[in-house]
């Protein structure tokens, strides 16, 4: 650690004023603060101190991640190997599906964070590090056969029109990573639902069985199911440990709930909206259990199975909570977790063009937080002020 | 002649194009923007339509500007579009059907068009025919090259063709490529519409430092 320190010390002259690498000042500046905690402070305006800078709070949300990652890496080699119909071992399911993930990973990091340098660079701030979460949650949410390059356009629309043009990290109002998965739902529909994506069918880097996988393979998430009106085929306890085609890192009830834990226990998610959002969806799931209907299969969907299968936990732990774009009130934060949670099972049951609910219920609820707030903050007041004026 | 194309009648004509655009500067006209992009052809037949429509009727209600009274100026003016856009309509139908068609309402429909009205209302009430003539070309072409830019790009990625003729080669679909399905949404004419208002925004910063 010290060498490193003393390293970053050597070169950091070239950075500076005059120096002959200034161009690449906020990309250095990045790195370094990465790094080591800066040790300057703000020099005017009132500050308060915190121990933890956003730097620590992101790299906190990550670490959160990786069992999502991990599992979904794992998964993604069983559903192939599944539909192969061939018996690999553990080590070979999980390999063909980090061959299959990392690419994204890397897709995803590298122009996100291309973009940030340069706008960090052009408008001579520093680099912002809110793309270290959305980079980590972007392959987390498409099927793992989405083209790369398709991958690249939604990520740059993403951060330029969600993110950038709004004043960059902490600025933006909807959630960039979600905006990302939207812009592919809706410009690449057919890469991004139907029956044909979940599975990785190819060959990754010339490892895995293709060759034994039947063409024209089809595997449709269970909800993709219910919404085709077909019964679901995947058991509770599937859903649960995620054994089932889906988005890459969504299906795994367990591997979220480690990553919720992490979350809550270094407060950096709100226990209020992942509590309401599940408590809404379920409220909402067992209202269409008792009205009921004879053709709509998935408003037939039991609650507790609602809230297991598709990106509901996924949306609910790790997009839900994200501090920038949800209330800041605390009643505010019920309030808003509630919504998303009905919002998203009610989109599930009656639109049958959107199978999954959950991305359009959050983006929803993105943009009615600051309603939100400013009714409860509008509320307060008048509160106080009715006591003064008793 | 010098007087036909003074200093302020150049003004009238080239304002409306860039500095003082109806539709990126203004931000009028823009349900129609959204609606006719899609493909180049109907957005070129759009805005030339809309350009003609302009000029005449600001060339007529500036002709009968002295003689109408205050009170149903609106009328008088919704009178002379709406009898414009019919005969544009009709036109249209007659030559140029298959446009017409993809057109549908949006002809009927110019005559809501704010740019009309405000024109009419701004300009031609308190100026002569030859200016108002001016004005409304400026106008209605400074609403068309908006159009086509947005209608080039929505064509060109929304559906690989321009003018209807493909010219994303069959080889790019073969190796993946697909078009993006977003482009053929109102929503990315919003987008790009943005775009440009962004583009001439930080242009007309970068003129105002220098």
């Amino acid at each position: 650690m010290n060498a490193l320190r003393k390293y970053v010390d050597k070169i950091k002259p070239n950075f500076e004023e005059g120096g002959k690498l200034h161009a690449f000042r906020s990309v250095f500046d990045g790195f370094e603060t990465f790094l080591f905690v800066p040790n300057t402070t703000a020099k005017s305006g009132v500050n308060i101190h915190d121990a933890i800078d956003s730097k620590r709070i992101m790299s906190m949300v990550v670490i959160a991640l990786i069992p999502c990652v991990l599992f979904g890496m794992y998964n993604v080699g069983y559903q192939h190997y599944l539909a192969a119909g061939v018996d690999a071992s553990f080590w070979e399911k999980f390999f063909f599906g980090f061959l299959a993930v990392l690419p994204k990973i890397i897709v995803s990091y590298l122009v996100g964070l291309a973009i940030e340098f340069v706008v960090a660079q052009w408008k001579n701030e520093e680099i912002q590090e809110g793309y270290l979460v959305t980079g980590m949650i972007i392959p987390l949410i498409i099927p793992v056969d989405c083209p790369l390059w398709i991958l690249c356009i939604a990520i740059a629309f993403s951060v330029i029109f969600a993110k950038e043009i709004f004043g960059g990290t902490g600025m933006n109002f909807f959630n960039v990573a979600l905006i990302t998965r939207a812009f592919l739902f809706f410009a690449y529909p057919t890469k991004m639902s139907g029956d044909q994506v979940w599975v990785a069918t190819d060959n990754q880097f010339g490892f895995g069985a293709a060759d034994k996988i039947a063409d024209g393979f089809t595997a449709a998430t269970p909800l993709g199911q219910a919404a085709a009106g077909q019964d679901i085929t995947a058991s509770l306890s599937d859903m649960i440990t995620g054994f089932i085609p889906g988005s890459i890192g969504e299906t795994s009830v367990i591997a979220i709930a480690i990553g919720a834990i992490i979350l809550l226990w270094t407060g950096v998610a709100s226990f209020k909206i992942m509590c309401s959002v599940f408590v809404g969806g379920a409220l909402t799931a067992l209202l269409f259990n008792g009205i009921g209907s004879a053709d709509n299969l998935v408003a037939n969907i039991p609650w507790y199975e609602h809230l297991v299968v598709g990106g509901f936990c996924f949306g609910a732990v790790f997009m839900a909570t994200d501090p920038v774009t949800s209330p800041r009130t605390s009643g505010g934060k019920y309030i808003y977790g509630f919504f998303i949670g009905a919002l998203a099972i009610i989109i599930r049951a009656y639109n049958p063009g959107y199978p999954e609910g959950m991305m359009l219920a959050i983006l929803m609820g993105n943009l009615i937080a600051p309603l939100i707030d400013y009714c409860f903050v509008q509320s307060n007041i008048n509160k106080r002020l009715n006591r003064i004026n008793k | 002649m010098s007087q036909l194309f003074s200093k302020e009648n150049k003004e009238a004509f080239f304002g409306p194009l860039f500095a003082n655009n109806p539709v990126a500067v203004q931000v009028l006209g823009i349900c129609s923007a959204l609606a006719v992009t899609a493909k180049i052809e109907p957005a070129i037949v759009m805005g030339l339509s809309v350009t003609v429509i302009v000029a005449l009727s600001n060339v007529i209600i500036s002709l009968l500007r002295k003689s109408i009274p205050n009170r149903i100026r609106i009328i008088v003016q919704l009178v002379v579009v709406a009898a414009l856009v019919t005969i544009v309509s009709q036109i249209l139908k007659a030559f140029a059907y298959d446009v017409s068609v993809q057109l549908s309402v949006y002809i009927g429909l110019i005559i809501t068009n704010c740019i009309l009205m405000g024109r009419l209302e701004a300009f031609a009430m308190m100026n002569g025919p030859w200016e108002s003539f001016l004005d409304g070309i400026g106008n209605g072409l400074g609403y068309a090259w908006v159009l086509v830019i947005v209608a080039f790009f929505r064509e060109l990625f929304g559906s690989g063709t321009l003018f209807g003729f493909q010219v994303i080669p069959e080889s790019f679909y073969d190796l993946g490529y697909m078009n993006c399905g977003i482009m053929l949404t109102p929503a990315a004419s919003l987008i790009l519409v943005g775009c440009i208002i962004w583009f001439m925004k930080a242009r007309e910063e970068k003129a105002a430092k220098k």
